[in-house]
């Protein structure tokens, strides 16, 4: 029981570090990651590969519609295939 | 040989943010990069019969695209066009009398090539993006590229917390590799 407060399993690692590239992992876990990292192989490469793609979307900067701009493309979009399908 | 064909049913799903990246790389706002997407789709429903299949509809697309975008910049600097720009020289504060070049920051120090490279970059990543099922692709999106925060895509999208950390490790493992591949190395 006592482990586990400060030792992390690897799938635990991966959850933290997937948190830490969106700046949603807390200073104590953290912690446990930095703890994990020092030891772990697996744990290190799936965090720099990680870290590289978090890396490559800020670099690229890549853009997206949102849900609601989406829809009226959508719906613009589906008023004029109607047309063609009758 | 016609490999391709053409479902313009899936149109909105499978292309909508590529060309819209695409465009707003291109343009300066989110509001016209909308109208040349929605146009490019209207005009590919009105040209399918031009549509050989000898490239992919994305590419097929992507044409229709360029040719809107050339056309948005000509009407933009045709002469009414430039007769509708509005400059003040004088902007009424510490800075009146400032050239117009001065007053204009410099955004980055980014050359010519850098753009290119990223361009380049950001088309990757949206090739291995169309690689994932929607469902990771969607959460993806919106939790990294439109920085939605994790409650609101929850709610949005009917999921739980630990649901969505599922999915987003999924579509990072994925995609991480996927770039590896193709592009980090």
């Amino acid at each position: 029981m006592k482990k586990s407060f400060l030792f992390i399993s690897c799938e635990e690692a991966k959850h933290i570090c997937d948190k830490r590239q969106y700046d949603e992992a807390s200073g104590w876990e953290r912690i446990k990651l930095g703890l994990r990292l020092a030891w772990c192989r697996v744990t290190r490469s799936y965090s720099s590969k990680n870290n590289k793609l978090t890396q490559a979307m800020k670099k690229a900067e890549v853009n997206c519609l949102n849900q609601t701009e989406k829809q009226n493309l959508q719906n613009a979009f589906e008023q004029e295939l109607a047309k063609y399908q009758h | 040989m016609a490999n391709h064909k053409i479902e313009p049913n899936n149109w909105i799903k499978l292309y909508s943010d590529y060309l819209f990246n695409y465009t707003i790389t291109r343009v300066s706002s989110r509001e016209i990069a909308q109208d040349l997407v929605s146009e490019t789709f209207l005009a590919g429903l009105k040209s399918m019969s031009n549509f050989k299949g000898k490239a992919s509809e994305r590419t097929w697309l992507v044409s229709i695209l360029k040719r809107k975008i050339i056309d948005h910049y000509r009407k933009i600097n045709s002469k009414k066009g430039k007769a509708e720009v509005r400059m003040s020289y004088n902007s009424g504060d510490e800075n009146d009398g400032d050239w117009l070049e001065e007053q204009i920051a410099d955004s980055s120090d980014m050359t010519a090539q850098d753009s290119m490279e990223n361009t380049e970059l950001g088309n990757q990543i949206y090739e291995c993006l169309s690689k994932l099922p929607n469902k990771q692709a969607q959460v993806f999106k919106m939790k990294t590229i439109l920085g939605y925060e994790t409650k609101a895509i929850c709610n949005e999208l009917n999921i739980t917390a630990s649901n969505l950390w599922v999915i987003i490790h999924r579509a990072r493992t994925t995609l991480a590799e996927c770039m590896e591949k193709n592009w980090l190395k």
